[in-house]
């Protein structure tokens, strides 16, 4: 019996033990997450402006950055980073908003709401990959229309991937982040009663989509604007899917600065300081520049509420929607499926539609590899998104038992470590723990996945877990349990979907990371990602294909789980199955 | 100054790494390497060279109880940086990087950033069998090895070309130019500082320069512009007509196969003679690919194993290094259904049955054979290569 149990026990709702660690936990979680950041980002500044004491270098000075602009690459390279990130935001930003303004409440938008977990759970670099093959001169689809339509007896030499406008790199982009700003999106609709809204201004004689855009878009704008910050961030500075799909003459500048890190001559290093401070401020640069495109957005937005006009005639917008949306998820299927099908694939050339045979050899080959670098993945992944959850829920107990509040300006901080540029801090990070002698294995690793999986896990669980109807506890406690006991026998089992859900989140963010396992790791720790991002660097479709695969089915199977599980565990309990 | 000469200054004043096992005495050596695990660090973008390092893995797990942990690398670079980042740490024992596959420039920064264990080469058992006099095994693009690292795989240069649509092979730069014009999009090298692609503009060179005398020493301002020059003129010529008119390039040798087995290329460069045979058997290429040299000779260079000076498994390392020169390796390494790289070791220092292990390599239908792979041209002095690898990137590589 525990001593929750005991008479009068009930009327105590703050518990003895464990009171001070839990009170404790926000702080500590933070600086879990923020530690590295700050760290990370200091040990990039230092050598960004000449300080760099294991080669002998106090003074600090300019002398990194007067480097770094004698490149002759870096105006273009500079474009092009702020290009890709703006273009891929703003059209992903627009196909969900287009998508949700037409569709939301309809039979289609279930449909799309049933493909965001198939569709956030294949890795960047997979779904890279597959698009790369699909769109290329020589790709799936030129192969399928050759020659019969094309009149293409050999690939046209036309600059499709890797193009110097960065299109490719782009629509790249757009694939993987329209699903994670619909995610989002469908989140902030529960919390702004958009269907009616939308109801009273039709009746007001408003098209359905004029509603929508009028009345709910500025609602759910204000709840998913950091996630889209997050977004034009990472599209930004993405390294793995810039170098498969992006430009090479030159590349963008987190491309660039990742290769100066490579390179065996020191002098690079501070260059690649330099650079990753120039990224940072690009970063920020272009964040000032969206928020000012909010404000103008919002002006026009006002004036056309004001205007008063109706605007019934948008019918002509919802199939470009749904086409636009569909074309973004099937990019990321169909390339999947194109990689699945190198991966078995005898001898394969253009123009053939399909492989001349179908041979297991490239799955036998890779087999043992394959098996125990998915161990270390899973190993990783599970660890870092336990201790994730732990924090997690720690957090959110803490702030139900003690009615902390988390501020706005704490939500800022929960996104900091997906709105600093990896490339600005992960660095510093591996020579400040190389230098403090730490260990560059997996540990190492785990805690620099935290990092990351952290505020994901934290987003996702944090809406079910406030939502839960305290009443529930009330009675619990009534019945004579303290407040450790509803935890564990009340709240959490009857917020397993969402728990398991959160943990899926985490998961797959952990399987796709790739700077972090690289840098840190110390080359030791490898990967699904980093294994299939440097078979990338080789080509050879058939082993990528087998690794994208293999890295997508680790993202995936703890969704499916995270579906499956709560269904079998409260099958005589219907209304428990989703959170 | 420059970073890189201060931490070499830096580096003369530490005392040079000391080997807790005298490689001379190899039965402690063995010893000493029993249960260790190396970390050998090489590139991984090759599926034919991941499967021989397991290969060589399982095989010197069997004989010497030592384990191999391939950490794929997608630019040998990164190993170099590793250990160059560890030694500005301080770390100066328990490194993570065990052995590194490398040569020409990384070796030379390393070298002469005293970031290297030994020598050892030299006293390994196998050593007696290397070529020392045929194959450039003591110098590595111009820079004396001084047993700093060990040989293990010949390399020359030839071109691979889809007999298709390109019947007859090119016998020197001028015909190449001709032939680009002629089918313009049909042919590009991986993009330089790959090392691939940097071989084609060092064979390119050696084809084009007045005189090429001077590729062997170290830069020298007076010599670059004049010798350089052609080279500068045959690419402006060249660029415009290459895949996606130079706006593009594939981002490794791998990459550009794949271009070929997609036939959007015709002509590639490699650095393997066995390379398109292998390639072939694995599906990776059509079978109508043929290969060939350009009559002034091709460049050949060696590769290498080296140890980092702080390595955790130095004997392990060395195990491993002197299992890569055993015939029983070098042999499966030849052939083209493995590996297809060209052999280190002396024919005439083997006795029979261990020659018979070559005899028996069925070389494949693409690759030359010995007497048809022509003159070996040395590689030029890694100086050379950073400077041209800076003028290409200025000239094609940033231009958009």
């Amino acid at each position: 019996m525990t001593e929750a149990t005991r008479p009068g026990a009930a009327l105590r709702v703050r518990p003895r033990r464990g009171r001070r660690g839990l009170h404790l936990l926000p702080a500590m979680t933070l600086a879990v997450m923020l530690g590295p950041v700050a760290a990370g980002l200091l040990g990039t500044l230092a050598p960004a402006f000449g300080i760099l004491p294991a080669a002998g270098l106090v003074e600090p000075g300019l002398g990194a950055f007067r480097d770094l602009l004698g490149w002759p690459g870096l105006p273009r390279a500079t474009l092009l980073s702020l290009w890709t990130g703006l273009a891929a935001t703003a059209a992903s930003l627009a196909i969900v908003t287009m998508i949700a303004a037409c569709w939301q409440g309809t039979r289609t938008f279930a449909v799309v709401e049933r493909l965001l977990s198939p569709l956030l759970s294949v890795p960047h670099a997979a779904a890279a990959f597959g698009i790369a093959f699909l769109i290329a001169p020589s790709g799936w689809v030129a192969r399928v229309l050759s020659p019969w339509l094309t009149r293409w007896e050999r690939p046209p030499d036309l600059l499709i991937v890797q193009d110097p406008a960065g299109l490719a790199l782009i629509a790249g982009l757009i694939a993987k982040e329209v699903p994670f700003l619909m995610l989002m999106t469908i989140a902030a609709l529960g919390q702004v009663e958009a269907r009616r809204s939308v109801l009273v201004a039709q009746s007001l004689g408003y098209g359905r989509e004029t509603a929508w855009l009028q009345v709910v878009l500025p609602r759910v704008y204000a709840q998913i604007r950091l996630p889209v910050y997050v977004v034009l961030a990472f599209s930004m500075t993405v390294v793995d899917v810039a170098v498969i799909l992006g430009p090479n003459t030159p590349p963008t500048l987190s491309v660039q600065v990742v290769r100066w890190i490579g390179d065996p001559d020191l002098a690079l290093r501070l260059r690649a300081a330099a650079g990753a401070v120039l990224q940072l401020a690009l970063v920020v640069g272009a964040l000032g520049l969206w928020r000012l495109g909010e404000l103008a957005v919002a002006a026009l937005g006002r004036r056309w509420v004001w205007s008063g006009r109706r605007g019934t005639s948008m019918r002509l917008v919802r199939p470009i929607a749904v086409a636009m949306a569909a074309g973004s998820g099937a990019a990321v299927l169909l390339g999947l499926a194109g990689l699945a099908l190198w991966s078995v694939a005898g001898f394969w050339t253009y123009p053939d539609a399909l492989p001349e045979g179908l041979t297991l050899r490239t799955w036998q080959r890779f087999a043992p590899a394959l098996a125990e670098t998915a161990a270390e993945t899973g190993i990783i992944a599970a660890v870092a998104t336990l201790a994730a959850l732990v924090l997690t829920i720690g957090c959110l107990e803490a702030e139900h038992r003690y009615g902390l509040r988390m501020t706005r300006r704490a939500m800022w901080l929960l996104y900091l470590p997906l709105l600093v540029p990896q490339v600005a801090f992960l660095p510093g990070l591996q020579m400040l723990m190389l230098q403090a002698g730490a260990s560059t294995g997996l540990d190492a690793v785990i805690a620099a996945h935290v990092v990351f999986v952290l505020p994901y896990v934290f987003l996702s669980l944090g809406d079910p877990f406030r939502a839960w109807d305290s009443r529930h506890g009330t009675v619990a406690h009534a019945l004579g349990a303290g407040p450790d006991r509803v935890l564990w026998a009340v709240r959490l089992p009857m917020l397993l979907a969402p728990v398991l859900t959160a943990a899926a989140v985490g998961f797959a963010v952990s399987v796709g990371q790739y700077l972090p396992t690289l840098l840190i790791g110390g080359g030791r720790v490898q990967s699904l990602t980093t294994e299939a991002v440097a078979l990338a660097s080789g080509g050879d479709r058939r082993a990528i294909g087998a690794y994208a695969l293999a890295q997508t089915a680790a993202a995936l199977l703890p969704f499916a789980l995270a579906l499956a599980v709560p269904r079998l565990v409260f099958a005589q309990r219907r209304g428990l199955r989703h959170g | 100054m420059r970073p890189a000469l201060s931490l070499a200054a830096a580096a003369l004043l530490a005392t040079p790494a000391a080997a807790k096992t005298d490689p001379a005495d190899w039965p402690a050596v063995l010893d000493a390497a029993r249960g260790q695990t190396v970390y050998w660090n090489a590139w991984g973008g090759s599926t034919a060279t991941n499967d021989f390092i397991a290969w060589v893995g399982d095989r010197v797990k069997e004989e010497f109880d030592v384990t191999v942990e391939h950490v794929k690398l997608s630019d040998t670079g990164d190993a170099v940086s590793r250990v160059l980042a560890e030694k500005a740490a301080g770390r100066d024992e328990g490194g993570a990087v065990d052995l590194i596959w490398i040569n020409g420039e990384n070796f030379a920064a390393m070298k002469q950033a005293r970031l290297l264990f030994g020598p050892f080469a030299e006293a390994l058992p196998n050593w007696q069998h290397v070529d020392v006099e045929g194959a450039t095994v003591r110098t590595d693009f111009t820079v004396p090895t001084e047993g700093y690292e060990s040989p293990w795989a010949a390399a020359q240069v030839v071109f691979m070309y889809d007999t298709a649509d390109l019947p007859e092979p090119l016998p020197d730069m001028g015909a190449l130019l001709a032939w680009v014009k002629a089918n313009p999009g049909r042919f590009t090298f991986p993009q330089p500082p790959d090392f691939l692609g940097s071989t084609f503009l060092k064979q390119a060179l050696y084809d084009l320069a007045p005189d090429t005398a001077p590729l062997l020493d170290p830069v020298d301002e007076a010599d670059y512009e004049a010798v350089t020059a052609p080279l500068w003129d045959f690419l402006d010529a060249l660029t415009p007509q290459l895949w996606r008119s130079g706006r593009a390039y594939p981002q490794s040798g791998p990459r550009q196969l794949q271009l070929m087995a997609d036939d959007e290329i015709d002509l590639a460069i490699s650095f393997s003679p066995g390379e398109a045979s292998t390639a072939i058997a694995n599906f990776q290429l059509p079978e109508v690919v043929r290969t060939f040299v350009m009559d002034g000779g091709s460049i050949g260079n060696v590769s290498f194993v080296a140890i980092p000076y702080n390595a955790s498994a130095k004997e392990g390392a060395m195990v491993v290094a002197n299992f890569l020169l055993s015939p029983e390796a070098q042999a499966r390494a030849l052939d083209p259904g493995h590996l297809g790289y060209g052999t280190v070791l002396a024919m005439e220092k083997l006795d029979p049955a261990e020659r018979q292990l070559f005899d028996r390599v069925d070389l494949g239908v693409a690759t030359l054979p010995p007497e048809e792979l022509g003159p070996i041209l040395p590689e030029p002095h890694p100086s050379w290569m950073e400077r041209i690898e800076a003028d290409w990137t200025r000239r094609y590589g940033v231009a958009d």
